[in-house]
C-alpha cells in the first residue's frame, strides 16, 4: 500500500470525523429546507467550483510528482509539488476571499444552522488544506536535495495519501454545500 | 470502476466538475425534482472513486483498506441522498 500505515488510519480518523460532519448537516436541513436552500443561495457557486478544480488538479500535480521520482526524475517531482503547493495556494486565497465577503456582508458562525454548518464545515476543511499544504512543502524541499529517489519514496507517498484525503473531503463537500438544493 | 490513465482521469474530474457546476448555476438542482440531485452525487461518487483507487492508488492494495475508502464513500453518498429525499415535499417512489 502506497504510504505509511499511520497515515492511513489517520485518514480514516478523518473520513469518520467528516463523514458525521456532512450526515449532520444533510439531516439537520430536514428541519428547515427553505432556510438552508436561500442561505444557499448567497454561496458563490462559482468560487466553489474553481476551488474544485484547484484541489483536482493539485491531486494530479501530486500523482504526477510521485512518478517522477520514482522514475528518479527528482527536478521534475519538485516542478509538479510546486504546481500543487500553487494550486493549494489559489484555494486558500479564494476560501480567504469568500470568508472576507461573508463576514463583510455580517454573516458568520451565529446567522444560522446553515451558515454554522457553512463554517464549522468549510473552515476544518480548510485547515487541512494548510496542514497538507505544510507537508507537501517539507516534501517539496526533501525532494529537491534529491532525498528521494526510484529507492525510497515512501515518506512522499506518505504525505500525497493526506494530500488527496483533502482532495476527496473537498469532492463529497463541494455538491453538499454549494450545490445540493 | 473504468480504467484510464492519471492525465485522463484528470481531465474526467474537471469535466465533471464543470458538469456539476453547470447543474447548480443553470438551476437544474432544485427544480428539476430528485434527477439532478441524483447527477451531481452520482458524478461525485465516480469522482471519489477515481480518486481513491488511481490518486490514492489503492486499487492494488489490501482490500480491506480499499473497501474501508470506497465504502466510506458510498455511505456518506447514500445517506445524504436518503437525507434529501426524505426532505422532498412529494417523495418519488414514495410507498404511501
Amino acid at each position: 500500500m502506497a504510504g505509511d500505515l499511520a497515515v492511513w488510519l489517520i485518514i480514516l480518523a478523518e473520513l469518520l470525523a467528516f463523514g458525521i460532519f456532512f450526515l449532520s448537516f444533510a439531516f439537520a436541513r430536514l428541519q428547515d429546507v427553505e432556510l438552508f436552500n436561500a442561505s444557499q443561495r448567497t454561496l458563490d457557486l462559482r468560487l466553489g467550483g474553481v476551488n474544485t478544480a484547484l484541489l483536482i488538479t493539485g491531486s494530479w500535480c501530486v500523482v504526477r510528482a510521485i512518478k517522477a521520482v520514482r522514475a528518479d526524475a527528482c527536478t521534475a517531482g519538485v516542478r509538479w509539488l510546486a504546481a500543487a503547493l500553487m494550486c493549494g495556494g489559489g484555494f486558500v486565497a479564494i476560501k480567504i476571499m469568500e470568508y472576507s465577503a461573508k463576514w463583510e456582508a455580517g454573516l458568520d458562525l451565529s446567522t444560522n444552522t446553515f451558515y454554522m454548518f457553512y463554517f464549522l464545515l468549510t473552515g476544518f476543511h480548510f485547515f487541512h488544506v494548510l496542514a497538507a499544504m505544510v507537508f507537501l512543502g517539507i516534501l517539496m524541499v526533501k525532494t529537491g536535495q534529491r532525498r528521494y529517489g526510484s529507492n525510497d519514496y515512501h515518506e512522499l507517498e506518505t504525505g500525497a495519501a493526506f494530500w488527496h484525503m483533502v482532495d476527496l473531503l473537498w469532492i463529497v463537500l463541494f455538491p453538499l454545500i454549494y450545490v445540493m438544493r | 470502476m473504468f480504467r484510464f490513465s492519471v492525465n485522463r482521469i484528470w481531465l474526467l474530474l474537471l469535466l465533471a466538475t464543470g458538469i456539476t457546476y453547470w447543474l447548480g448555476e443553470s438551476g437544474q438542482v432544485g427544480h428539476g425534482g430528485i434527477g439532478p440531485v441524483l447527477a451531481i452525487f452520482g458524478m461525485a461518487l465516480v469522482k471519489g472513486w477515481w480518486i481513491i483507487e488511481d490518486f490514492m492508488e489503492l486499487r492494488h492494495a489490501p482490500a480491506l483498506w480499499r473497501r474501508l475508502l470506497i465504502g466510506w464513500l458510498v455511505f456518506v453518498i447514500g445517506m445524504i441522498l436518503l437525507a434529501y429525499w426524505l426532505a422532498l415535499p412529494d417523495r418519488p417512489l414514495s410507498v404511501s
